[in-house]
């Protein structure tokens, strides 16, 4: 073994090794922290796109006829494009390729990720997938408009938006986007595993770090599933295999197809598909742990459970992905067993709800902008989680699965639950990445109008779903007459608010830049936060973070308010004897741990 | 594949969960006490790179494990629907398939071979093992290619033939992966050009790990090579 030692002090010397041109820095660049902002530049970037093309759907369900510009095939092009780009250009990309690659070395006290180059080239070839799908705009026929799902066969059958060049270019754009995804996560996983700094055990790592994580182990084995079955719905289209293509009549033509299977596109794509779900959910999870336990200055109530939960969850999420398959005709003790299964998920997930609720019991809740936004993710990840639970029971989700309570359902969970967290993230972090402090007002501003924006938008779904309206339709003509008349009045409400919760997003744009020259300048740690990145020696951090010495941790990442402490927050590289302690030693964590009731 | 993939994740979670368990089990609100304890060692357990091989081979395990299901799956489609073996005519694997396995093989001991003679700093051994290893897998690829051709030549191909495109489709990814192996396999060529002409110990150590990592690489398309021909052979 005594390697590696040798091999480590050569990655020490790369790490330290300065780039100097403007070029290396900023574009060309192996830092994680630059690989991390030009992730989240492209991520929002293309999030915008994926922000507009709700807007326009919502211009035609809220004032049906009155935009020419929009036809049917339009409609479904913009449902795909903007599921596909939300869920995975921008959630995924932003969670894992954005904080994933800021926090994790910073948090670990590392210097870099432990394959600097394979970082720089999985943003390049995420950036070359987002391309591929953005040049899905201006082929013949325009963008797949098959659904995000892109379930085969209307995916590739003639009448179906895109379904010549559109739906390949979407397949392409996945499948690399799979690549850079890989090389991304095998960087978080391994710097994560082998790159912590002395002392910092796997329990002492923020849950931001657990929940990240995790979500990339996820990743690297779900992400797979994709990709396989964008192989074979490629050489389907293409070279007339049947894999996924059944013996067809299209338009009065017989096919060259026969024998293939739809379904096992389905399981394929769910398999992937539901720990997508968590992909996204985890990085929230571990994320907003964080925000409540700083912004209340309290440890996170129950940090042991919180780890096991996202474990379990992590797990579990392998074993449900047939609950979004109920209406598929599949075997009902298949769907026993996955309802069941789903239910099991809600355990640990319930968990962590009481923990961050705990957490803020009897804390000294500071109303920031990051605080506001894990509030927000609270009650609206409770909201989604809740409805979860109905659409889980088959009985229940058979008759709701068409509905617009299905997609309530979703954007609460994985739409705006994780936005909220990206925000409150964006601006908890702001300082660190750019050394100045954000508008607060601009930021309480945007908060408010997005979260109670997205439930007067969200909310009425529910109603809408429950009231049987069928999700995917372009309009709704007058011979659908179980449809109520309030249902039309309810989407001209929803229209409008969304284009309000849309255009706010520009404040926070606005925020993000003019803060960016004209913001106070903070020292380097505003929230008096204990984890590692906050104890940089400049801020923003340099490259290599850490000057010519690694941190040493002694400490957990939550000592919040500890008693007899002369600060209310001991940072993860305090050793306990620099820290003065009103109680003899045995007590102290004690009192931590309980101090919502001293106070 | 439902329920084998169910019980397949259920069982590695827990199998995961047991190895992590006393790790997970401190409390690490108490445990900064006695943390100086956990600061004797400094260097990491392994090398980056291992960690990374071995993450990465999950990630192709999955991927392979889902093509084999998803071939397992479309096999048995029709028939669960009472239609026998619906449109599933069985390959006649071409009969170079079998010299081709037995060339990965002896690709495989002698990149052991390069291994042992890393390890014991023999480098012109290890030189030679390496070249021949890659000369053995680029016969390989040469063999799966004459495969491919004579397959498309003496059956009645069809893409529409599932059991056909599957046979393609699973032989070019493995193919795929060992042509990603022989990129790396290069690159020892020059880190061992680097490593000579620096006399660097360190850059020594990186070969060694090199080599030692792509012998693990080779070992294991050995493994999905012999896999996934028993289940050409057998379906």
């Amino acid at each position: 073994m005594a390697y590696v030692g040798a091999i480590a002090d050569l990655d020490h010397e790369h790490a330290l090794h300065d780039p100097q041109t403007f070029f290396r820095k900023y574009i060309w660049s192996q830092d994680h922290k630059v690989i991390a902002l030009q992730y989240m530049a492209v991520a929002i970037a293309i999030g915008l796109v994926a922000l507009t093309m709700s807007v326009l759907m919502r211009l035609q369900l809220g004032f049906p006829n009155s935009f020419s510009f929009i036809d049917p095939q339009e409609y479904y092009q913009y449902i795909t494009m903007h599921g596909m780009i939300m869920v995975i250009y921008l959630l995924t990309a932003l969670f894992l390729g954005g904080f994933g690659n800021y926090l994790i070395p910073l948090m670990c006290g590392s210097r870099d990720m432990v394959f600097p180059y394979l970082n720089m080239i999985s943003f390049w070839v995420y950036l070359l997938a987002v391309l591929v799908l953005v040049a899905g705009l201006f082929v013949p026929g325009g963008p797949t408009g098959a659904g995000w799902t892109l379930y085969p066969p209307q995916a590739i059958l003639p009448g179906t938006p895109g379904a010549t060049w559109g739906i390949l270019l979407m397949l392409a754009s996945l499948a690399i986007f799979i690549v850079a995804f890989t090389m991304g996560g095998l960087n978080y996983v391994t710097t994560v595993l082998q790159a912590r700094c002395r002392g910092m055990t796997l329990m002492r790592m923020p849950l931001s770090v657990w929940g990240i994580f995790s979500a990339s182990i996820l990743g690297l084995l779900a992400f797979p599933a994709l990709f396989v079955s964008a192989i074979m719905m490629t050489l389907d289209s293409t070279i007339g295999t049947s894999f996924f293509m059944p013996a067809i009549v299209s338009r009065g033509e017989t096919l060259d197809y026969g024998g293939g299977s739809p379904l096992l596109f389905q399981h394929l794509f769910w398999f992937f598909g539901h720990p997508e779900v968590y992909i996204v959910a985890l990085p929230a999870f571990g994320i907003v742990s964080d925000l409540l336990s700083t912004h209340a200055r309290r440890n996170i109530f129950g940090y042991r459970m919180m780890v096991w939960a996202i474990l379990a969850i992590a797990c579990l999420s392998f074993v449900v992905w047939a609950h979004h398959m109920y209406v598929s005709g599949m075997n009902p003790y298949f769907g026993f067993f996955f309802a069941t299964t789903t239910l099991i998920i809600a355990v640990p997930t319930a968990i962590k709800v009481y923990n961050w609720v705990l957490t803020l019991w009897r804390g000294d809740i500071h109303l920031t902008v990051p605080m506001l936004f894990a509030i927000g993710f609270i009650f609206t990840f409770i909201n989604g989680g809740l409805t979860g639970l109905f659409l889980g029971n088959v009985t229940v989700d058979v008759p709701l699965s068409g509905t617009y309570f299905v997609v309530a359902h979703f954007h609460m969970v994985m739409g705006v639950s994780p936005i909220l967290v990206v925000f409150g993230a964006l601006y908890h972090w702001y300082p660190k990445i750019t050394g100045r402090m954000f508008n607060e007002t601009l930021g309480k501003l945007h908060f408010w109008v997005t979260f109670v924006g997205a439930y007067s938008i969200f909310l009425p779904m529910h109603y809408m779903g429950i009231l049987g309206v069928p999700r995917r339709y372009y309009a709704y003509s007058n011979s659908i007459e179980f449809i109520p008349l309030s249902v039309q009045t309810a989407n001209q409400w929803i229209s409008v608010v969304a284009m309000i919760v849309a255009a706010t997003q520009l404040v926070f744009l606005f925020n993000v830049a003019w803060s960016f020259f004209k913001g106070q300048i903070v020292d380097g740690n505003p929230w008096r936060a204990t984890s590692l990145e906050w104890q940089t020696p400049e801020t923003p951090p340099r490259h290599g973070n850490w000057g010519p010495k690694l941190p040493v941790v002694h400490r957990w990442a939550y000592d919040y308010s500890v008693p007899g402490a002369p600060q209310d927050f001991v940072p993860q590289n305090v050793p306990a004897t620099e820290v003065p302690m009103g109680h003899d030693h045995d007590s102290a964590p004690q009192s931590s741990a309980t101090k919502g009731r001293h106070a | 594949m439902s329920l084998t993939a169910a019980y397949a994740a259920l069982a590695t979670g827990l199998l995961v969960w047991a190895m992590l368990v006393r790790k997970l089990r401190v409390k690490p609100w108490e445990a900064q006490l006695a943390g100086e304890v956990e600061l004797a060692s400094s260097l990491p357990a392994a090398p980056a790179a291992r960690i990374g091989l071995w993450v990465f081979l999950a990630v192709v395990t999955a991927l392979f494990g889902l093509f084999i299901s998803a071939y397992l799956m479309r096999m048995g489609h029709l028939h669960a629907e009472g239609l026998e073996m619906g449109d599933w005519r069985p390959v006649a694997e071409p009969a170079i398939l079998w010299v081709n396995t037995l060339v990965l093989i002896l690709a495989s001991v002698v990149m052991q071979w390069a291994r042992v003679a890393a390890a014991h700093s023999r480098i012109e051994r290890m030189r030679l093992a390496l070249m021949i290893g890659g000369a053995l897998t680029l016969v390989f690829l040469a063999g799966q290619i004459n495969g491919w051709r004579t397959l498309s030549a003496t059956q009645y191909a069809s893409p529409r033939d599932p059991a056909l495109a599957f046979f393609y489709v699973l032989t070019v990814v493995h193919a795929l992966h060992l042509l990603g192996g022989l990129y790396v396999w290069n690159r020892i060529f020059r880190r061992l050009g680097q490593a000579n002409r620096s006399q660097s110990p360190a850059r020594m150590a990186q070969v060694r790990l090199s080599v030692e990592l792509c012998t693990v690489y080779w070992h294991y398309l050995l493994l999905v090579w012999l896999v996934l021909f028993v289940l050409l052979l057998s379906t």
